[in-house]
């Protein structure tokens, strides 16, 4: 697999298949953190004992495969423009502190761009993992055969009572974070999504609005992951998120119909809006973009748009990256000139719909 | 940093003091330490570390030319692999090798406990090739709870199977065992 690949593509191939609930959760993802036993933690440990393990897994794993994900890409972060390293942050197949301050760093990804490996990010390594929809379990189970894929050559930092030996004291433990990404519309619209966020943070449980800054979720779209790693098994801590996420999907689809119900032609004025700005707009910032496509996405889910593909949230969520934008032109663009491209990719792409 | 009290000397001792929950962080120098009494402040392992500090190998070093100075000795523990100190952990967060928790190991309870919801002891997936007779172990001791819970609820046929279990799973043990020999 070579780099490109990865770069000419939005959407990772595993998001084009339909997931359960996939109305709802867009993404279900297993992150793992494991550390090779002798080696110190990449804050610390020597840059040659950091490009040793680099070394070894472009050795042991470039062009492999294990069961569903083939063809591994070793990729170097040093091999990267900064452009490249956007992308890849933008498509989460790596973490913006790999690419940015990560010393002898690299990344392994499937074609599928399923799984990725980062390689001496806080840990020496973070096995990420994804499936399409809500499949945590299916994630799990996929997650730890790889793990012990790996672990065939590698000797984990693992101990009895603490179990694996993570780098920061909130990872120790399983080192596993699990994580939905949600598309919760009518919550936020109703504003009842910043009434629940406190009561599951109580669980331990963390909500975080992906893009954009801060507590403000652009797009409608939140991540729900677990916070506690350690005193509890892989398993159990996936059901109490499983638990909370069907509570949330519950609400939502309530919510929704609630909407239709009691607003229905405010709402499909809203949405048709939004739909009419997507396809006649010269120039678009980043926030709009992902309010219109948050509420394109409801008016399909809610069956008002037709002919548009439900991908179009998560496909263009991306492509209007800055990053994705500036790989597609071919340079560094301006803000401005990031708003002029930015809606006519988006214009270009309801027109492939028809 | 200097120190929050004088405002002149370099801060050398940091505690994190929580009360009711509230977490607030001292940055002090040692003068103003012993003045303002932190160093008499009572925290959890402080004795017994004191207590134990001299047979530790890497600890005696420093204990002769620091007697006097009871404080420095616990912010000197420090990870015999990578050098990290205790302080320096706390300060950033963050552990420099798998042996420091080796190192730290006295006082890492009370710091998993606030991020983990009290909890101390891992539950969760074991390596498989590294894990070995770890995986036994865990067999053994989920049998035998469930052993004892069958018990209680006088399911006496299924606590004869599952007694039957770990029979057969303490025979396996000592057969492996043997034939590694």
């Amino acid at each position: 697999m070579t780099l490109q690949h990865f770069m000419n593509e939005a959407i990772s191939p595993w998001m084009r298949e339909e997931g359960p609930d996939g109305d709802i959760v867009l993404s279900s993802r297993i992150r793992l953190a494991r550390n090779f036993s002798e080696v110190s933690y990449p804050i610390l440990a020597d840059l040659d004992k950091l490009e040793g393990i680099r070394d070894f897994f472009k050795e042991q794993y470039d062009h492999q495969s294990f069961e569903d994900y083939e063809d591994f890409a070793f990729i170097p972060i040093s091999d990267l423009t900064a452009v490249e390293k956007r992308v890849l942050v933008e498509k989460h197949l790596i973490s913006p502190h790999l690419a940015k301050h990560a010393q002898a760093a690299a990344t392994l990804i499937s074609k599928n761009e399923q799984v990725s490996v980062m390689i001496n990010e806080e840990d020496h390594i973070r096995i990420q993992l994804y499936f399409p929809g809500f499949q945590l379990n299916k994630a799990l189970k996929k997650a730890f055969e790889f793990d012990d894929w790996l672990e065939e050559k590698i000797n984990y930092a693992f101990d009895g009572t603490r179990g694996y030996l993570t780098s920061c004291p909130t990872n120790v433990g399983t080192g596993m974070r699990a994580s939905v990404m949600m598309h919760l519309p009518a919550l936020s619209m109703t504003k009842q999504i910043n009434r629940m966020i406190p009561a599951i943070n109580q669980l331990g449980l963390v909500v975080r609005g992906i893009y954009g800054e801060g507590s403000e979720a652009m797009g409608s779209i939140f991540q729900i992951s677990n916070q506690i790693t350690l005193g509890k098994s892989e398993e159990d801590i996936i059901d109490d998120l499983e638990s909370v996420v069907r509570q949330l999907i519950g609400h939502e689809r309530k919510a929704r119909n609630h909407l239709m119900e009691q607003s229905g032609t405010k709402l499909e004025d809203r949405i048709y809006r939004s739909y009419g700005v997507l396809e006649y707009s010269r120039i678009i910032e980043s926030k709009e973009a992902a309010s219109c496509l948050s509420n394109v996405r409801l008016g399909i889910d809610l069956g008002l748009i037709k002919n548009v593909s439900r991908n179009i949230l998560n496909e263009l969520m991306v492509l209007t990256q800055p990053g994705f934008l500036q790989q597609y032109a071919k340079k560094t663009l301006t803000a401005n000139e990031r708003d002029v491209l930015r809606a006519s990719l988006i214009r270009e792409r309801l027109q492939l719909e028809k | 940093m200097k120190c929050q009290e004088c405002q002149q000397r370099p801060a050398t001792l940091h505690f994190t003091r929580v009360i009711n929950g509230n977490k607030t962080e001292v940055h002090v120098c040692e003068v103003c330490a012993k003045e303002k009494g932190y160093m008499t402040y009572p925290e959890d392992g402080y004795s017994l570390h004191n207590l134990l500090s001299g047979l530790f190998s890497f600890d005696s070093t420093k204990v002769g030319s620091h007697q006097d100075h009871t404080f420095q000795q616990v912010h000197e523990l420090q990870c015999p692999k990578c050098e990290m100190t205790f302080s320096e952990f706390k300060r950033i967060g963050k552990f420099g090798c798998a042996a420091c928790y080796e190192t730290f190991a006295q006082r890492l309870d009370p710091i998993f406990r606030r991020v983990h919801s009290g909890n101390t002891k891992h539950f969760g997936k074991i390596p498989k090739r590294k894990g070995g007779d770890l995986h036994k172990k865990k067999q053994l001791e989920d049998y035998k709870t469930e052993l004892q819970d069958l018990i209680e609820s006088e399911a006496f046929e299924e606590a004869a199977q599952v007694r039957d279990k770990i029979r057969a799973l303490e025979n396996h043990q000592g057969d492996s065992e043997a034939g590694d020999n």
